[in-house]
């Protein structure tokens, strides 16, 4: 059983490859941080506009449905019968009156709540249940429901803090930039990666890996680590903001600066330069921020293509990527077909992010057999976690091993937070 | 316009083999001047949203596509291998094909990687038909591990 000895630094710039495949630790992680006080991405406002829309959806492994009832409330609940344990919304979408488990026909509201159940007194005064069975008791497990500026959170934990407390100042503050005008689902992309769930995490988290493993951000000039950015975190460092700012190095710092890291300099162009260009939508010049929020979700923008990625974990060995693409609801025509030209960049066949799917297999399954050695943190210093102002850095990971140990009682004394 | 099933038959033959080739220049050349390449999943095609995989509404975003895939994109090591069932003629010009696509690793582990339909309006340029428009709806929308070369 991993315990708080497994760490072999306190400053979480080593890994032990266990933490990526130990059965039992990944059983505790479904209790501990999905089931425990943290806040799951769910899906968007825009996706069940009318009373009566759901959606499947996923906190951990955990199923869960959300949906608007009658009065235009958002509700959602574990995607679970109470009976015999079903599934009871089987569709991944659509709109009805009411839940019904097809296994024995229970009956539930757009509130979660119990309301009919098939031969409840029997027939013919045989058989049904007992007149104390307290339907009231028996609804559909609910979620504490969060919302802020259309994008819907769910805790599945009494005790969770409140939902922009959880996000923190530098979160809010993004989201709320991103998501200032309402949005439209462009549609979704899936990948399955045959890797443990926390590579992924640590991957958005990963600013150093970007220009060098994504060969297309620096040979068709989209980003570069010489742009002004950096990491920016909330007060715990268990969420992290990636961002850079467009257009603020030039190619001969550029140039120099790859030629140097012996990685390839020489830029070149594409026949169709929209795929890359940049049409600023506000005062700011930010063309990448990226906001991981702990444990699985990552709000994405790179330059103009817009996406919510939830992150599924499927047992200890494969997770999910689940992306939703977005528009804003106004934009025009012409500006949806960028958006969706620059969907080129990003997803399972991304310009810019097929990549991390074949890195994430490779250490996943290179770490497997010897899970008593440990991968090294240190890009931007070991020690105090905290911001920096320029991206050859992965500080950012040392903060989300940081509050995974906390939330798996496995943090030793004297660790950095 | 008339379609020679002949032709149209060699037309899908070449385009798998040549995917499975590696041969993308002369892949490419199976497609008109003007022309759309994109890959759907189903799931978005069902509820009529438009993002795809690949997104090339034109020859000049497809052969960026495949310049990047020689020049920038790294991934998973493999061979592909097409396999295409016989185009059905739906009306003058649309044609549609159901394909699967395995994957072979360096090892020599094979698995399924995708299934799905073509659905290509098709033009005559000279003796020669051409893909003007090759939508590819895709059934395994769950990308096992990424997609990097055309399916």
């Amino acid at each position: 059983m991993v315990t708080a000895t497994i760490w072999p630094a306190l400053d979480y710039s080593r890994v032990p490859y266990r933490l990526y495949h130990d059965a039992e630790l990944y059983q505790r992680e479904q209790e501990r941080i999905f089931g425990g006080p943290v806040w799951s991405f769910l899906g968007l406002a825009a996706e069940i506009p009318n009373p009566g829309d759901f959606r499947a959806s996923y906190v951990g492994e955990t199923p869960v449905i959300f949906n608007r009832d009658q009065s235009g409330t958002v509700r959602a609940f574990v995607n679970r019968c109470a009976h015999r344990g079903a599934l009871v919304r089987r569709e991944l979408s659509g709109n009805a009156a009411n839940h019904i488990c097809i296994y024995h026909q229970w009956c539930y509201g757009l509130d979660g709540r119990l309301t009919a159940i098939p031969f409840r007194r029997g027939i013919r005064g045989k058989g049904g249940l007992d007149p104390s069975f307290d339907m009231g008791a028996h609804g559909l497990r609910p979620l504490r429901v969060g919302e802020l500026d259309g994008l819907l959170f769910g805790t599945l934990a009494e005790d969770a803090e409140p939902l922009e407390d959880y996000l923190g100042p530098p979160v809010l503050e993004q989201l709320r930039r991103l998501f200032d005008r309402p949005v439209k689902v462009l549609g979704y992309n899936r990948q399955r990666i045959r890797g443990n769930w926390k590579l992924y995490a640590e991957n958005t988290r990963d600013n150093y890996h970007a220009s060098l493993l994504h060969e297309f951000l620096v040979t068709f000039g989209l980003d570069r680590s010489t742009q002004v950015g950096g990491v920016r975190m909330d007060a715990r460092h268990r969420h992290n903001i990636t961002w850079a700012d467009a257009d603020s190095d030039s190619d001969e710092l550029a140039q120099a600066a790859y030629a140097g890291a012996g990685v390839r300099s020489n830029f070149l162009s594409l026949q169709e330069p929209a795929l890359v260009t940049f049409r600023p939508e506000r005062a700011d010049r930010l063309n990448i921020a990226i906001t991981s929020v702990f444990p699985s979700a990552v709000f994405v923008q790179i330059s103009n293509s817009l996406a919510v990625r939830q992150i599924r974990p499927r047992g200890v060995d494969e997770v999910e990527v689940f992306q939703t693409m977005l528009g804003y609801a106004d934009d025009t025509p012409e500006m949806t077909l960028h958006r969706l030209r620059q969907a080129n960049l990003v997803g399972p066949a991304g310009l810019v992010s097929m990549e991390d799917g074949e890195a994430i297999e490779l250490v996943h399954r290179t770490s497997k057999p010897d899970p008593d050695r440990s991968t090294v943190i240190e890009l931007g210093g070991a020690g105090v976690i905290s911001d920096r102002d320029y991206r050859v850095t992965d500080v950012p990971l040392r903060g989300f091993w940081s509050y995974y140990a906390e939330l798996l009682g496995i943090e030793p004394d004297g660790a950095v937070r | 316009m008339t379609i020679d099933r002949v032709l149209l038959y060699d037309l899908f033959a070449e385009y798998g083999a040549l995917i499975d080739a590696a041969r993308y220049d002369e892949w490419l050349a199976l497609f008109g001047e003007e022309c759309r390449y994109r890959i759907v999943p189903r799931e978005n095609f069902d509820r009529g949203l438009p993002a795809a995989l690949m997104f090339c509404d034109s020859r000049a975003v497809l052969e960026d596509r495949i310049r990047a895939l020689r020049e920038a994109n790294k991934y998973n090591i493999h061979t592909d291998r097409h396999v295409i069932g016989l185009p059905r003629l739906i009306d003058d010009g649309l044609a549609e094909a159901p394909f699967a696509v395995y994957q072979t690793d360096q090892e020599g582990e094979t698995r399924l990687f995708a299934t799905g339909l073509y659905r290509d309006r098709l033009e005559a340029v000279g003796p020669n038909l051409k893909f003007r428009d090759k939508l590819i709806l895709l059934d395994t929308f769950a990308i096992p591990s990424l997609l990097a070369t055309p399916l």
